[in-house]
């Protein structure tokens, strides 16, 4: 009896699930009549809330850049006012399609909480030339690097990260006004034997 | 001619308004099943005899690995290092710093090895070790890749409860 209730499908399930809440919230909401103004207002920030997160995590969003691993793409200058913002979208996290050059951020692999930038030199199965000889990027892993070797923590010191890592791709510069424009692939011609 | 045109105006707006509906909804769908909790289907025989072969259903929440919360032996939905594309299911064995003594190829040889988890990576192992492609062969994963954590199981209805 209990299993013909429910649906085969558990997604489903707690889709209507869902449903019903909105709907009973709905309900509840019109009944009471002093406390209206004040409901409305919260239901509304909580709806703006809700799009842009759903907006910011689906589709695009927008990220300060700190440190000066990847000058001169981003913070060109140490003594700037301001951080660079950059213009990043989630669209390639669908198939997890990536190429060389991109600028990537990821959660750094020695803490989640971090969040890097850096730019993708090769991908799995390229071989990056090391101290001891050449090595290959294993399958579902990349090699970052930041564009200003001196300075950059990145897979030269902790090793190829898996794409899993990845949240974002940045396409543009968008702050501040004078440094607007859209940031390019580039393929270092050096250090990359196929 | 203009009453036509202010049906069609009325109308237009109600679709309007109903689809902000559901595209409001849509977005509580996805904060719902990306930060607090949703029900997911896993299936495969490398958590045997924890979960059954042919699939459960398990209810798995978002709150607890991004509070760093997770720690040796909650089963966690992980993103795959080898296939960013693929979610799988396994328990964690040991955190960064620890040191890890496993069984290289239990099926074949009594071989083991002793490794230390290196800061920020945790290694993760099937419950089932004779069927499991885990941290035994692709090594431990940085802490970034766990998805979530699996709290109970919800279908099939007999084995309703926490693992």
């Amino acid at each position: 009896m209990f299993s013909t209730l429910l649906f085969m499908d558990p997604v489903l399930n707690f889709t209507v699930f869902q449903v019903c809440i909105y709907l009973e919230l709905d309900l509840v909401i019109t009944d009471m009549g002093t406390q209206n103004i004040i409901w409305n207002v919260c239901k509304k920030y909580l709806t703006i809330g809700l799009v842009g997160i759903t907006l910011t995590d689906r589709y695009a969003g927008v990220c300060p850049i700190r440190g000066s691993s990847m000058s001169p793409t981003f913070n060109p200058s140490l003594g700037s006012f301001t951080d660079d913002y950059v213009f990043l979208e989630k669209f390639c996290l669908d198939k997890y399609k990536f190429s060389h050059g991109d600028v990537v951020i990821f959660s750094s692999p020695t803490n989640y909480k971090e969040r890097c930038v850096k730019r993708i030199v090769a991908m799995e199965g390229d071989y990056i030339s090391n101290v001891n000889g050449a090595s290959k990027v294993p399958e579902g892993h990349c090699w970052v690097e930041g564009d200003n070797s001196a300075s950059s923590f990145d897979s030269r010191s902790f090793g190829p990260i898996p794409i899993g890592l990845i949240h974002g791709r940045v396409t543009h510069v968008i702050w501040p006004p004078q440094r607007m424009r859209k940031v390019d692939r580039r393929i270092r011609q050096d250090g990359l034997a196929f | 001619m203009r009453l036509w045109f202010g049906k069609w105006t009325s109308i237009a707006k109600e679709s309007a308004n109903r689809a902000a509906i559901f595209a409001k909804f849509l977005c509580l769908l996805h904060v719902t099943n990306t930060y607090i909790f949703s029900p997911i289907l896993v299936y495969g025989p490398s958590m045997l005899p924890t979960l059954n072969l042919t699939g459960d259903v398990v209810l798995s929440e978002y709150i607890s690995h991004r509070l760093g919360k997770v720690g040796p032996g909650d089963v966690v939905l992980i993103q795959s290092p080898e296939n960013p594309r693929k979610i799988i299911t396994k328990r964690v064995v040991a955190m960064e710093g620890e040191v890890v003594s496993f069984l290289v190829d239990p099926s074949r040889s009594d071989r083991s090895r002793t490794v230390v988890v290196p800061k920020g990576h945790v290694w993760i192992q099937g419950d089932n070790i004779y069927a499991s492609n885990d941290s035994r062969n692709f090594g431990p994963i940085p802490y970034g890749l766990i998805q979530g954590k699996v709290c109970c199981r919800v279908w099939p209805v007999d084995c309703f409860g926490s693992l």
